[in-house]
This record gives C-alpha cells, structure tokens and sequence, in this order.
C-alpha cells in the first residue's frame, strides 16, 4: 500500500503539498506516484522566480521507462528548488515526502487553486483506482 | 489480460511488477530496472522471453524459402548450428521483422522472431512460403530464456537439462545446439556474452528457478531496453519497420547482394534505393546537456533535421543516449528539441557499451 501521510493535501494529479510557517507551500510528488513511474533518473526543476499559474506543469520527473509532468497546485512564483535531485534524482523514490521534494512556492496572495484533497480523500481516489 | 509465459507464476511470485507487451503480460523489472541492467554487464542476469516467436521451418525446400524471405544470405551458414541475423522485408524494401535464422539439421531451420508482430509475421511466412515444400510449426508450446553477462555462460552450463552443458561451453558465438527438445544458442540482445534456451516448459520452469537460486538476477523489459540500446541493437517497431529500408535503419551489413542472381523479397526495391543514393542512416547520439532524449524527438544537425528512433537513461554511462535517424552526411554537434527546448548533443557512432565496456567518448 502507498503511503498518504495525514498531515499534507493533495491533487488528482498525484502531488503532495505542505504548508510552512512562513507562508511557503513545498510540493511534491507521492509515493503513489514515485512508484508507478520507477526509477527515477532525472528531474527538471524551474528557475526561481518563474511565476506559475494552477496547472502549470513546473517540474518534470523522468524514469528509465517514462517522462512525466509536475503541475503547480496553485498561483505563486518559484521560491527555490531541491538542489540535491540533480545528483541524487533516486532520493525522490527513497523519502518522496522528505529529501524528495521538488519545489517550494510562495503562493498569491489571492489567486486560484486547483481542487486540494486532504489524506483520505487521496486514499480514497489511490483505492478507487484499484 | 494478455498471454501468460508458463513462468508467469514465477514472476509474480519474485514480486514482478508486470506490463502489458505485445499481448503478453510480461516483468518490467522486479525490484529495480536499474540493478537489473548493472548485474547484466557485471555478472549474470535471466529474462523470460518465451513471448517470442519460434517457428521451425521443415522440408525440401527449407533453404530455398529461407534464400527468398531473407536479405541476408542463408547460405553463408556452412555447418549446422550456425545462426544468422536477417530481415525480412516487404516488396517494398520495408522491414517486416528482423529474426535470427538458426540452422538445426538437414533441411531444418528454426527461426526466431517477434512477439509484437506475431500474426503479421506468420501470415508473411506462409504467403513467401506459398507453393514451397516445407512446413512451417509455430513452436508455442516451448519456453525461452535468455541468460545474460559475463559470469552467464558458466553460471547456466552446469544447469542445463540433458548434461548438455559441456557442448554448450564449447560454442561459438552465434552457433547453437539442439539436442532432443533442448536448443541452446550463444546468442543474446543486450550486448554482454550468454546463452538463448529454448526448451519445453516443465524443464524450462525448473531451469529459470535453478538460475535465479544459482544467483543470476531476474531481469524484466526495462532493463532488456536500457542493456539493448546502449549495445545498439534494434528494435522493431521503434527503430526500423514496413516503412523503414535496412539500408537506413544500420542494418546495411545485414543485407546480402551478393550472389546476385539470389531473388530475395524486396531486393529490387533496395537496388532502387542505392542507386537512387542513400540519404539517411541511423547513427548514435550522447546528450551533451542535462536531460533525457526520447523516441520521436526531433534531431537538429547542419546537413538537416532528423528524428530519434530510441532514446533513454544509459545507466552504464549515466547519461542519456540515443539512437537516431538523421542525413547520411550529419556528423558532430547537433540539437535534440526535447519539450520545445533545444538541448546540445552529439553524433558518435554506436554501439555505446559492449561486453561491459563504454565504447564512445
């Protein structure tokens, strides 16, 4: 079973999104996903600053076998990325909701999101896919 | 649900994850493509490849046949055991399938060919075969596995049903053995030495199991597709088909003109191609920028555009390469347009690895 720790949201799309202290939303893709897509063997993450919109597809995260788009869950521009994928793309398989996280946003103050689902909402949609 | 291998159960049992390929559900890796690859070029690896289509072909004009179906010369063969690479080819000049021609006895041939283009393939057997005297038997009743890397010869002998083990130590590369329902050639798609058996399913179970207990590694489709495409081998169906000549696709070595008096299928459309001069070949690409080159991605090089035929992670070189089909003249520098960014790359001439060497700068 893949797993949804409780404490993040979510999208349909497979990321996970947890909100910091000062304001920033670090996004990532979960375990579901990291292990449908295999090894991964390289990630391409955005220039800081780069302004998003909902659904944009801001990073991409590639296996042996498949390239796949990572999309903002919401309006804000790109505070910073995680350096260490450059070398170590494989730590996004091995702690996908820790050393694995891809990119940090500072969100608009007023903008749209996508639709966010909390861990059992998530757990639900990995069940009903089953 | 497709087709199951008769070592399907065992595949699940290793904690396989499957795929779907060519109608069969087969392993794409079990726990990691990538120590699946590193084993094969270091020590031993065992794939199921039973998906593959034998087809034994019998009779009088076995020879003749196999002189019309294939673009190279079935009679370069001089003893049997010998194996030859082909393809077989459309009217046209396109390539049906590529295969490995296995010559087994007197009058006797077993070919190896495609999962993916199995109907097409027997339909184009039977329709070359026409009014020949010979019969062809789809083998689907037998297992095949192919034991790959550079401890696999020695780690599959002593294995082997029927003692056979000593004989098949003794082959050549591209030579095989048939003793009873036991066939073993020194042949393999992933560019390390090894072993193709091909045997019935009850010992082909408990071959794959000694194997793997023996410590060879099991290995799915995606490790297969990282160790053939840093060995440069084709695949079908991504890097040459029907609309595809050999003489474009790297696999001019493979076509036999001489003797010129042999009509093999699509000769004339080939002779028509060299004369009207060949533009485009398929050559290899190292990425020079970060990233990974994928089939279909469009090629930039100052004689013109082409197109990648085969692209991924090279988990020996830990890079991306690719395999390509580009102007006859390209050479050098060139751009891969990889999502709508050019990325800086360069053409060298394939293979990349082989017998657990990095050939290429």
């Amino acid at each position: 079973m893949s797993d949804v720790p409780q404490q993040l949201q979510y999208t349909k799309d497979h990321e996970w999104i947890r909100r910091e202290d000062d304001g920033t939303v670090v996004v990532g893709i979960t375990d579901h996903a990291q292990h449908q897509l295999g090894e991964l063997v390289y990630v391409e993450l955005p220039e800081a600053g780069r302004p998003l919109k909902p659904g944009d597809a801001m990073a991409v995260v590639e296996s042996t076998k498949a390239a796949s788009d990572v999309y903002a869950p919401l309006a804000g521009t790109v505070a910073g990325v995680n350096p260490a994928l450059t070398s170590q793309p494989e730590l996004v398989n091995t702690d996908p909701y820790g050393a694995g996280w891809l990119v940090r946003l500072k969100p608009a103050d007023a903008g749209p999101a996508v639709a966010l689902l909390d861990a059992s909402a998530y757990a639900a949609l990995l069940d009903a896919a089953h | 649900m497709g087709h199951q291998t008769p070592l399907y159960a065992e595949h699940v049992a290793a904690g396989a994850r499957l795929v779907e390929f060519g109608g069969w559900d087969m392993p794409l890796q079990y726990a990691s493509a990538l120590a699946e690859h590193h084993a094969v070029r270091k020590s031993c690896g065992i794939f199921d490849v039973s998906h593959m289509t034998v087809v034994d072909v019998m009779g009088p004009d076995a020879t003749s046949f196999l002189g019309r179906l294939l673009a190279n010369d079935i009679g370069k063969l001089r003893e049997p055991g010998q194996g030859l690479y082909s393809c077989m080819l459309n009217d046209a000049g396109g390539v049906v399938d590529d295969l490995i021609a296995y010559w087994t006895g007197d009058d006797r041939f077993r070919l190896v060919v495609n999962a993916a283009t199995r109907s097409q393939d027997l339909a184009w057997l039977a329709r070359v075969a026409d009014r020949d005297d010979v019969v062809l038997r789809h083998r689907d009743d037998l297992l095949m596995i192919a034991v790959q890397g550079p401890l696999a010869r020695e780690l599959a002998a002593p294995l082997l049903p029927n003692g056979a083990g000593g004989m098949a130590l003794a082959l050549k590369p591209f030579n095989s053995l048939l003793q009873d329902d036991l066939f073993v050639a020194r042949t393999g798609y992933t560019g390390e030495d090894g072993f193709e058996v091909i045997l019935p399913a009850a010992t082909g179970i408990a071959l794959w199991s000694a194997l793997a207990a023996a410590g060879a590694t099991r290995c799915g489709l995606g490790a297969r597709d990282t160790l053939r495409l840093e060995a440069a081998l084709n695949l079908y169906g991504q890097d040459m088909d029907t609309s595809t000549s050999p003489l474009v696709s790297g696999l001019a070595w493979t076509v036999a003109f001489e003797p010129a008096d042999r009509q093999f299928r699509g000769r004339a459309a080939l002779e028509q191609q060299k004369a009207a001069g060949i533009r485009e070949k398929l050559t290899g690409l190292l990425l020079e920028d970060r990233g990974i080159m994928r089939h279909g991605q469009r090629v930039l090089t100052p004689a013109g555009e082409g197109v990648i035929t085969s692209g991924g992670f090279s988990p020996t070189m830990d890079r991306s390469i690719a395999l390509a089909r580009v102007p006859v003249e390209a050479e050098g520098p060139c751009q891969v347009e990889i999502r709508s960014a050019l990325r800086s790359a360069r053409i060298v001439r394939p293979p990349f690895v082989r017998h657990g060497r990095v050939l290429v700068e």
